[in-house]
Parts: C-alpha cells; structure tokens; sequence
C-alpha cells in the first residue's frame, strides 16, 4: 500500500471555513472546521441534510478548496495547489465512492475499473492485470465483462468500490455508498469497506444517514450547523 | 505528454460510444448542417458553372477584336473594311483557308424559356465559315450545317434545351420571316452553346447592318504572338480597335454575375450557418448536460479539463463532418450538371451553363460544416471544464 508518509495523523484540517455565494447571498456550510483523522482510522460522518458532510468530504478529497483554513493530508497541504496537480494528486492519493456509483454506462466493469488506470503509466496488460484484481477484491471477478445496466445496484456499487481502490489509494471517501441500496446490498458493500479498513488498512471517511452503516465505522462525528461533535445533536 | 494524450483518447472514446443515447438531438444538428452545406454548396455553384462556361469559351490563343471603348460586343461595332485589315495582321494562325479570323455579328431576339415561358434574350450570332475554326470543340451534334445565303440556323445545345421552339424541323422569327432550324453544335460546353447562329452576310441586311460586324475572334500561332499582333492593330492609323486575349475578356464578362452569385451564395450561407450554430450549440450543450455526470466524475478521478474540451469538441467536429459530407453529396447529386441559365450582365442576353459542383466547392462546403461544428461546441466545452467538479457532482 502506498502510503504519503508514516505520520500516525493522516488527515488535518485547521480552522476550515466553506461559503458558498448565491447570488448575494452567502451561505456558511462549514465554519472554523478542525479535524484530525489517524492513519487507518474509518471514519463515520453523519448529520443532517445540508450540514456539510459532503463539503468536508469534497474538501478532504481535493474536489473543492476551502474559504479559509487549511487541509493537509499526509502532511502536504492539498488546498494551495494548482488545479492541474490537485487533480494529479487525486488520481493517485484518493478512491471516490459514490451515492449513485456513477460508472461509465458505455464501458464494461472491467473497463470502469481500468479508468483511474489510464492516468498512469501502466501498460494496458498491468492496468488488465489490477483491474482484474481489484474486482476480485469485491467479489465480482465473475462480472467483468457486464455493462453497468446489466449489473444489481450492489453490484455496480463493488464495481465502483473497485475503481475506487484499483490505485492502492492513501484514503477512500465514501458519500452515502449505502444511500442507493437495499439492506442486504448495503450490508454486503459495508462488510466490504469494513474488510478493506482492517485487512488492508485503507483510511475511510464514509458520509452517511445511516446509524446502522455509521455503527461499522471506528468513530462518527456528527457535524451540525458547520460544527463537529462527538453526539448527535436533535 | 503521453498520459495527457490517452486520457484525450480515453475521454473522447467514450464520448463517441455514448453518441448513440443521444442520437435524436445529434442527428438533428447533423441534418441542420448537411442542408446548410447543401444549399451553400448549391448556390456556388452556380457561380462555378458561369465561371467553367465562360472559361470552357477561351481558348488559350484566342484573342478578341472590338472597337476600341467597347467592353463588349453589343456595344462595339467594325466595318468589313476593319475586318480584312485585322485578318492581315501578325500572327494569326492560318488554314487551307487562310487566316483564321471570324467577323462576327452579335444581336439577340427574345425566345421564352422552357421552364417559365417567360421571354428571354437569346444571342442570335452572324458568322462566317471560320467561325469553327476558331472555336475549340465545335462540332454538329445533330442535323446539318446551315447553307451559306441561305435563312436557316443552328443552335447550341444549351439553347436548344433552355429555350423552346428551337428543335430541328421548327423555325425562329426574324423581323417578318421564319428561319428554319437545321442543326445542333455543340462547343465543348463554352457560351456559343448558349447562341443561335446564322449567316452573317444574311444576318446583316435582316437587321439593316449593311457591311458591318461587332467583333473579330481570332485565333493566334501561339499564346505569345498576342503582343506583336496587338501592337501592329492599336498603331494602325486604319483602325481604332482594341484586343483582348478571350481568356480576359470572358473573365471580365463573368465577373458580374459570378460575383453576384458568389456574394449571394456567401451570404446565404452565413446566415443559415448562424442557424446551424445555434442548432450546433444547442445538441452539444444537450450533450454535456446529458454527460455532467460522466465528466463530473472523470474529472473527479483525476482527468483534466483539456482532455474534456477536447473529447466535446471531438463530438461536435464529427457530427459536423459527417453533415458536410452528407450535404455536400446531396448538393453533388442534386445540383452537378443541372442546366439552366442566367443573364449575362454584360451582353443582356442569357447565357446556359451547368451547376458545377467541383471538388473545391465540396472541400469549402465541409469546412464550413467544420467551422460550424468548432464554434457550436466551443462553448459547451468550455462550460463543461470550467463547472467545479464538487459543484457538477452535486446537481447530479
């Protein structure tokens, strides 16, 4: 596994604040954030809609930069770079989960997984070669040649899991992985991202609605009105 | 580099395998450029086939004789004195003959048109028997030559089929009389296939022109014997004429109606291009709408912007491409060698010519299709790669 350094703190993020204009409006999702996630950790994060769980996650993944404050990860700090090698340090440091899975339709699973791939210098039997792998990972080595439309909801989300970790990524974001699925789909997908935690040691930060998904985590945070708190607040 | 070309490749691959989800606004920005092709194409080349008439009439050591001050034939005139001193000047080609010099008179009498019925202008031309000679490619399609002194004509193939009343066995009126039409010639598709023509010694008194003609054709020993045969006519104290090569004198003669038709044709084009824009513009935001999710999350992955513009613009250009071909096939099938005829603006009488889609017309017509696509996805390119991805994965 690649790992940015061996610091025991993977994710540090100081005195965040995220305002969004609309208009002339401006609207405070997150204020004066802090944040501290240990190497290995998985991490929970739940509140309710619009409090700025995906805000964090987009901000600690490099997919948006904060007002004010600082994101490092791994002891490099992420917000002050440029768009292009913001978008370089994605594709190597991070796997993204997404809701609605959003695989390319067009492409096979075993493509969709290659994706991440082809920003590297992978020749196209190496990248054959990891994708084939990481499908395995998720159980779905017996599906790789099935087009997304031909797949189960949980199994589209494995596909996504699989892009997600096809790069040996330092950290896996997960934005509602369960939110589009039955129980027992959600149940599987968590078992899996509870393997990848313990097993591989992969840091997760999972934003949930879920108690029942939040309680595989190693900790949840709740975040309200642009705070964080150890409980839930009514 | 590499790795910025392949995800280019790997962007723009998949924005042609998802083409087929959105076939119908595709094909419609598709059709809306072919028809603008189509029309563009179209109109061009009608300005192609006057330009390809007239050249096709020039031969290369053809050289024509008008009055001096005369920019065409109708408003020149030489007496028949003029004539035989122009045929014994240097250089001109010679026959078992003699010198290969046509005089020739230049009228025109209204005939109407097959497609309309309306009246138009048709040259009625007097000429001697050097007349064929002088012009490349004449040649008696049908029928018999007319015989000398007597009323009878022949007329060019482009007439015949422009204008009615003009087949073997009918007759033209000339003042009170009816001359019969006996042949068809044929010129190798140059403007005398546009005329009807008769004796010049029975068309001068018909028309009370006693010994007179309006221009000498003449054909030269070689292209550079224009100089010397030109200076010997223009110091000549006997004559105040004025020599032209016929390859200038046709240019000039076209230039009116070719650069009305092309202005007309440009102008046409562009504004339908406009729509077609707005057509292009309007499938290609479709398209990125359609695709916020696929370039959202692409972009998430860690691809760039430029791979992204690239992959739309990719779109936009092939959709382009394949309506240019397919209007510039439709013009090419639709209008290459269609007949009709136009006025020429310098001698008021009609001239026939054929719709000439060439290969130019046709690689104009796909870069304009080209053009079209560019500024039709420009825009939505750059939209798509400016929108932040945090912000692009929220509207999903």
């Amino acid at each position: 596994m690649t790992k940015i350094n061996t610091n025991s703190t993977l994710v540090t993020v100081t005195g965040v604040d995220k305002v969004f204009k609309r208009g002339s409006e401006e609207i405070h999702v997150l204020g004066g954030l802090d944040l501290e996630i240990p190497d290995g950790e998985f991490l929970a994060l739940m509140g309710p809609s619009g409090s700025g769980k995906s805000t964090l996650l987009n901000l600690v993944g490099g997919l948006d930069r904060p007002s004010e404050g600082k994101v490092e990860i791994g002891g490099k700090r992420i917000d002050k770079l440029s768009d292009r090698k913001l978008a370089a340090w994605r594709a190597r440091h991070v796997g993204l989960v997404f809701q609605f899975y959003n695989l390319m339709p067009v492409l096979t699973a075993q493509k969709n997984v290659e994706l991440p791939l082809l920003l590297t210098k992978l020749s196209r039997a190496e990248r054959k070669k990891r994708a084939a792998i990481a499908l395995d990972i998720v159980g779905l080595s017996h599906r790789t040649g099935h087009y997304p439309r031909q797949m189960s909801g949980g199994e589209q989300q494995r596909t996504g899991i699989a892009r997600a970790i096809v790069t040996d990524p330092t950290l896996l974001l997960c934005d509602e992985p369960t939110g589009d699925l039955d129980r027992k789909s959600g149940d599987e997908i968590l078992d899996l991202l509870q393997a990848l935690n313990q097993e591989q040691g992969k840091t997760i930060i999972m934003v949930t609605h879920d108690i029942h998904a939040a309680a595989r985590a190693t900790r949840t945070l709740y975040l309200n009105k642009g705070q964080l708190s150890t409980e839930a607040v009514d | 580099m590499f790795n910025w070309m392949a995800q280019v490749f790997s962007v723009t691959r998949f924005s042609m395998l998802s083409l087929p989800q959105r076939k119908g606004s595709s094909a419609a920005a598709l059709l809306g450029i072919a028809g603008v092709v189509a029309v563009m194409v179209g109109v061009l080349s009608i300005a192609q086939g006057v330009m390809k008439t007239m050249e096709s009439s020039a031969g290369d050591t053809n050289v024509i004789v008008l009055r001096s001050g005369a920019d065409s034939e109708m408003m020149s005139g030489l007496g028949g004195d003029d004539t035989r001193i122009i045929a014994e000047a240097p250089g001109i080609a010679r026959d078992a003959s003699g010198p290969v010099s046509s005089p020739e008179l230049f009228v025109v009498i209204n005939l109407p048109m097959r497609s309309t019925g309306t009246d138009a202008n048709v040259p009625l031309r007097g000429v001697q028997a050097q007349a064929q000679q002088v012009r490349d490619g004449f040649r008696l399609v049908e029928g018999r030559m007319f015989e000398w002194g007597l009323n009878e004509v022949i007329v060019g193939v482009g007439a015949r089929q422009q204008f009615a009343g003009l087949e073997i066995g009918s007759s033209i009126e000339v003042g009170k009389e009816r001359w019969p039409v006996v042949g068809v010639f044929e010129a190798a598709g140059g403007l005398s296939e546009s005329e009807i023509w008769v004796d010049a010694a029975v068309l001068q008194p018909a028309y009370r022109r006693g010994n007179s003609y309006q221009a000498v054709y003449v054909k030269l020993n070689s292209r550079d014997a224009f100089g010397e045969f030109k200076d010997t006519l223009t110091s000549d104290p006997r004559l105040n004429v004025k020599a032209m090569r016929e390859t200038d004198y046709y240019e000039a003669q076209s230039s009116t109606v070719t650069n009305l038709i092309t202005g007309l044709g440009t102008l046409i084009a562009v504004i339908m291009g406009l729509g077609a824009i707005f057509g292009a513009l309007n499938t290609m935001y479709t398209a990125v709408s359609a695709r916020t999710r696929e370039i959202a999350t692409l972009r998430a992955l860690g691809f760039r912007s430029g791979p992204v513009v690239i992959s739309i613009l990719s779109e936009s250009l092939l959709l382009a491409l394949a309506g240019g071909l397919i209007g510039a096939g439709l013009a090419w099938l639709a209008f290459d060698g269609y007949r009709a005829a136009t006025l020429n603006w310098a001698s008021f009488s009609a001239i026939t010519f054929a719709f000439d889609v060439n290969l130019k017309l046709l690689v104009q017509g796909i870069i304009f299709a080209m053009v079209i696509g560019l500024i039709g996805g420009l825009l939505p390119a750059i939209r798509a790669a400016r929108q932040p991805v945090a912000h692009a994965l929220r509207e999903l």
